[in-house]
């Protein structure tokens, strides 16, 4: 497999927690590989960013204000890196130490002896002496909807994260980690009394799939809304997002294909592509000139071996990256798909609902025409406060999914209480209801998003990502910084989530902040008036752009349109 | 995401330390080598061709259309059958009000009204949806309670609940199975199980279906083949994967033979249980309980949430040792929100009658026994299917000349729609490894009346008659 990048290995065999007993030479190169990537990435990033500047000046005139100044990827300082480093090997180094002295107190498997080892030793030992000391910081349960606020059941470790025990006390924290962005994340109001009919009238399922009797008026209902809300012929609809993907990239992509896809790709993307067996390559992220470089030599040089034309090629993104913080260079790629005669799948998960002055997604951001995007794919666990994912694009296409689709053949058809939540969702933002609701979300979610992201580039903390991307990750770099922050801010009411190696680069641990439209601005205040507080103590201010010295304006209606 | 905190495989960092020095230096330089030809880089030329070749060979290729037009025979599938009331014992298909025999609804638990008010209780507390993964703020109290009472239920230590069934078991597999174990399946094997065999790239071997014996000649092979080399043998993880009762042909496995062989040549064994819990056994624990297999032989028991419980999702449940990886590890677990609130609400409360009401599961053999034993009599088909599975699959005995399989049982499930019985044919994709054999697809539930099941068997057979007569 000449072509497969080494980086889309990694990054499945991360993903796939796969043993170590994969080939050494190619583990030793991937090892190696990852780290080149993470500066690559970050100093392409900026290199580009300064580049196109001019570039784009005199060229771009169908785009709105130049996009990518809008993005930003400040590098760090070397010694911070160095630091970052330093931390993880020791931390790794008192576990190992740890792990000499101490026996866990975790099961062991019974009964098993003499079989070959179920798990791999250094993910174990990763798990119970690296992970562990952070483990509190994930999986924290809640009691409430996932608003604006949330109840966190309070819980307590009194053996260092071996196990947890709940207090019976409860914390109610501002809620900056569900993706909760239209803040329909609701369980009074108009969606949920809809669900509510929905339920009473059709039941929680159907236990059946839809080719056979699972189909009911209220999933044709959503696939024509779905299709209408994005501008598009026809729709398709599933009852979750991760296997929209997995489970419907095999029945489009076939050996033969190509696929390059961006380095940042969800987990549900990378698992459809393995199982389509086509060969996968992996491009830079958001890097439009990495990709035009992958499009020319893939027409040129053909199928590895035969040297064959490509059947098809593929271009995988994402809308919205959810751990990057950045909006994918939508118009660049239709222009290198159009000249390349290529095919894009677009991954609208987390902007579809929060993007554009309509929250149709990033077509709508763009001023793009959406069936300009050959598939246009995004999940409604999100911006509709639902659950389930749809597939959108020609009638051909989506014709072609109901015939092959794995998903809709085999898999229980959407819980039609769900279905409801969409469409009453959908029709609220698309002003369906007869009332600008939805638009004062969408409105509201922009104007959030600027506000914040602004106040914390003057705090001199440094934000990844595009000025208008509601996902905003902020860098803490070291690994164990990640557990203070998210601990902290916790103490402070506020919730958070923390994502560190290996989701990201080992050395570019980091907060992430999810907006809503449900946020108030005395609540973003408070939680900017904590960071800024922390910022200090813990650190944090790593930016070494210049600040602005005047107060941040909330803005009015007028000013962000 | 934090699960991907553990998968750090790239990173032997443990076997690196001591050379940990050697790889920074190269890669430093490696960097500072990059940055030099970073510039050069960009400017680079493709190899070999000239400028004007490579416009060419671009100008000049075509790519094949993005989906070919739909074959005829596929039709079918862009109007599937549309069901316009809830789906309970009747329904309204296509407008016509039927007795429903096609969906998994064994307990008779959609249209439960102490399910609905639960479920509705949930919404009113939780919303709709969960707004994000397990692992960030998605973990809602009711989830842990589902967790606690599957684990209680199935007298295990833990479970572990997905938002999908199909994904459940295909991301379940591969948390285990890696590049170079080796699986043995059933040749029979539904088709979730089948993507995660493919999605965990590990060596499978399938044996014929249910046959103990050709999966211990297997076995007797392999142990062969590991004398030559056993030292990587013992590193080989083995594993068996079977369907309690199988979805493609409604057979229940031999589980007592199939536990024998796995400790005698030291395989773990996965069941996908997805039809038989909540059926089968005194209590509805499933295939265990049936047979009276103690339940720690079994390394991981799958399932789902969406037949017999009437909800969606899947669910796993096993030791503590097995479940918790998948915590971290479960592909469609850590990636993807949790299921719904008050889905999850609905599948505890279904849980609850069941451990309440547990003449139930006695009624539904009872039930099956009386299907079997009537849709034998059926002259036109040929009947599968353990007897007492809520499953049974027709297959046509005799197909007049020229006739396609598929096409008749179509005919025939249509017009039992119109004589009022809900029948369907079994919906299969193509590209499964051996498409299953074309067939009318029976479900049997606990409300069916005694002489509603004689009715609809009746119809049946009258339907068939009717439909093989006009195409002789
Ligand atoms: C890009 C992307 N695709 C798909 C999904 C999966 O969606 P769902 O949570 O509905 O399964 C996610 C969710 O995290 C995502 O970020």
């Amino acid at each position: 497999m000449p072509l497969v990048n080494n980086m889309a290995a990694t990054r499945f065999r991360v993903a796939f927690a796969a043993t170590q007993d994969e080939d050494p030479e190619i583990s030793l190169k991937n090892g190696i590989a990852t780290h080149p990537a993470i500066g690559n990435g970050k100093l392409n990033g900026y290199a580009s960013l300064a580049s196109d500047l001019h570039v784009r000046k005199r060229r771009v005139v169908d785009t709105p204000t130049s996009y990518k100044s809008k993005e930003s990827f400040e590098k760090i300082s070397f010694i911070t890196s160095a630091l970052t480093h330093l931390g993880f090997y020791f931390l790794m180094f008192l576990g190992f130490v740890n792990q000499l002295l101490f026996t866990p107190k975790v099961a062991q498997e019974q009964n098993r002896k003499g079989y070959a080892p179920l798990y791999d030793q250094f993910e174990v030992f990763y798990l119970r002496y690296v992970y562990r000391r952070i483990r509190d910081c994930w999986n924290r349960p809640i009691s409430s909807v996932p608003g604006a606020e949330v109840t966190l059941k309070d819980r307590v470790t009194h053996d260092y994260g071996w196990s947890f025990k709940f207090t019976g006390t409860e914390t109610r924290c501002i809620n900056l980690g569900s993706y909760n962005y239209l803040g329909f994340a609701e369980s009074s109001g108009k969606c949920a009394e809809q669900s509510i009919q929905t339920l009473k009238k059709y039941g929680c399922a159907s236990c059946s799939t839809r080719l056979e009797l699972g189909n009911m008026p209220i999933h044709n209902e959503l696939e024509k809304l779905t299709a209408k809300f994005l501008g598009v012929e026809d729709a398709i609809v599933f009852g979750m997002g991760f296997a929209t993907n997995s489970l419907n990239l095999p029945s489009l992509i076939t050996k033969g294909c190509l696929v390059l896809s961006d380095e940042k790709n969800h987990a549900s993307l990378i698992l459809g592509l393995r199982l389509s067996g086509a060969v996968t390559k992996v491009f830079k992220h958001n890097n439009t000139n990495h990709l035009e470089r992958c499009l020319r030599e893939a027409i040129v040089h053909g199928q590895p071996g035969s040297g064959k034309p490509w059947k098809k090629i593929f271009i995988i993104v994402e809308g919205i990256y959810s751990m990057e913080g950045s909006i994918v260079h939508l118009p660049d790629i239709l222009k290198l798909k159009k000249k390349y005669k290529a095919y894009l799948y677009l991954d609208e998960a987390h902007s579809t609902g929060a993007m554009g002055t309509h929250g149709r997604g990033v077509c709508d951001y763009y001023g793009i025409d959406s069936r300009q995007v050959d598939i246009l794919m995004g999940t409604f666990t999100k911006s509709f406060g639902s659950a389930g994912g749809y597939i959108a694009g020609t009638k051909e296409l989506i014709d072609h999914l109901r015939v092959h689709s794995h998903g809709h053949t085999y898999a229980s058809s959407m819980s039609p209480p769900v279905a409801q939540q969409i469409i009453t969702s959908m029709r609220i933002i698309a002003g369906e209801d007869g009332t600008d609701a939805g638009r004062n979300r969408t409105k509201q979610l922009a104007r959030n998003t600027r506000y914040f992201r602004r106040r914390l580039n003057q705090i001199g903390v440094i934000i990844y990502g595009n000025m208008d991307s509601p996902v905003v990750p902020m860098m803490v770099y070291l690994y164990s910084k990640i557990g203070t922050v998210v601990r902290t801010l916790t103490g402070h009411g506020i919730a958070t989530v923390g994502v560190g190696f290996p989701a990201t680069p080992l050395m570019a641990g980091r907060i992430r902040f999810c907006l809503s439209a449900a946020h108030t601005k005395e609540q973003l205040d408070y939680v900017l008036k904590n960071i800024e507080e922390i910022a200090d103590t813990l650190g944090l201010r790593y930016s070494r752009k210049p600040r602005d010295p005047n107060p941040i304006e909330y803005y009015s209606d007028s000013e962000t349109e | 995401m934090s699960s991907k905190f553990i998968f750090l495989e790239s990173v032997d960092l443990l076997s690196t330390i001591p050379q940990y020095h050697l790889v920074l230096g190269t890669f430093l330089l490696l960097w500072v080598a990059w940055l030099t030809v970073k510039r050069r880089y960009n400017n680079r030329q493709l190899p070999e061709l000239s400028n004007d070749e490579v416009e060419r060979k671009i100008a000049n290729w075509q790519p094949e259309p993005l989906v070919k037009p739909i074959e005829k025979k596929y039709h079918h599938a862009l109007k599937p059958k549309l069901v316009s009331t809830k789906v309970g014992k009747r329904i309204t298909v296509n407008g016509k009000d039927c007795l429903n025999l096609g969906t998994h609804n064994y307990l008779g638990f959609v249209g439960s009204s102490e399910i609905e008010d639960t479920a509705i209780a949930a919404i009113e507390k939780y919303g709709v949806g969960s707004c994000g993964p397990r692992g960030f703020y998605g973990t809602v109290d009711v989830h842990l309670e589902l967790e606690e009472k599957l684990a209680k239920f199935m007298e295990l230590e833990e479970a572990i609940v997905y938002s999908y069934g199909f994904t459940t078991i295909a991301s379940a597999i591969p948390a285990y199975c890696k590049r170079r174990d080796l699986v043995f399946v059933d040749e029979k094997i539904n088709f979730s199980i089948q993507k995660g065999l493919d999605a965990s790239r590990s060596n499978v071997k399938y044996f014929k279906h249910n046959d103990a014996d050709n999966l211990k000649n297997l076995l007797t092979q392999q142990a062969e083949e590991e004398n030559k080399n056993p030292k990587r043998a013992a590193k080989t993880r083995k594993f068996l994967i079977v369907e309690g009762i199988y979805m493609n042909t409604g057979e229940i496995c031999p589980l007592p033979d199939l536990v024998k062989l796995c400790r005698e040549y030291k395989l773990r064994i996965f069941i996908d249980e997805s039809i038989s819990f909540g059926v089968l056994g005194k209590h509805g624990r499933g295939v265990t309980e049936h047979f009276g297999v103690p339940r720690h032989e079994i390394d991981m028991i799958m399932g789902s949430l969406d037949w017999a419980v009437a909800s969606i999702g899947g669910f796993c449940v096993g030791s503590s040792y097995i479940i918790e990886h998948q915590r971290l590890s479960g592909l469609g677990y850590c990636f993807s929100a949790s299921l719904p609130p008050f889905l999850t609400s609905a599948a505890t409360k279904s849980l609850q009658i069941m451990e309440r009401n547990t003449e139930i599961f006695d009624t539904l053999k009872q039930k099956c026994l009386q299907f079997d034993a009537r849709l034998k009599e059926l002259t036109s088909f040929c009947l599968s299917g353990f007897a007492e599975s809520p499953v049974k699959h027709l297959y046509l005995k005799e197909i007049p000349n020229h006739a396609d399989e598929w096409e008749l049982l179509n005919l025939i499930s249509d017009k039992c729609i119109d004589n009022n019985i809900a029948v369907i044919v079994s919906a299969y994709l193509e590209t499964e490894t051996t498409p299953p054999r074309s067939s009318l697809r029976i479900c049997v539930s606990v409300v069916l009346e005694d002489v509603e099941i004689e009715h609809a068997c009746q119809v049946i057979e009258k339907c068939t008659e009717a439909v093989l007569s006009s195409v002789k």
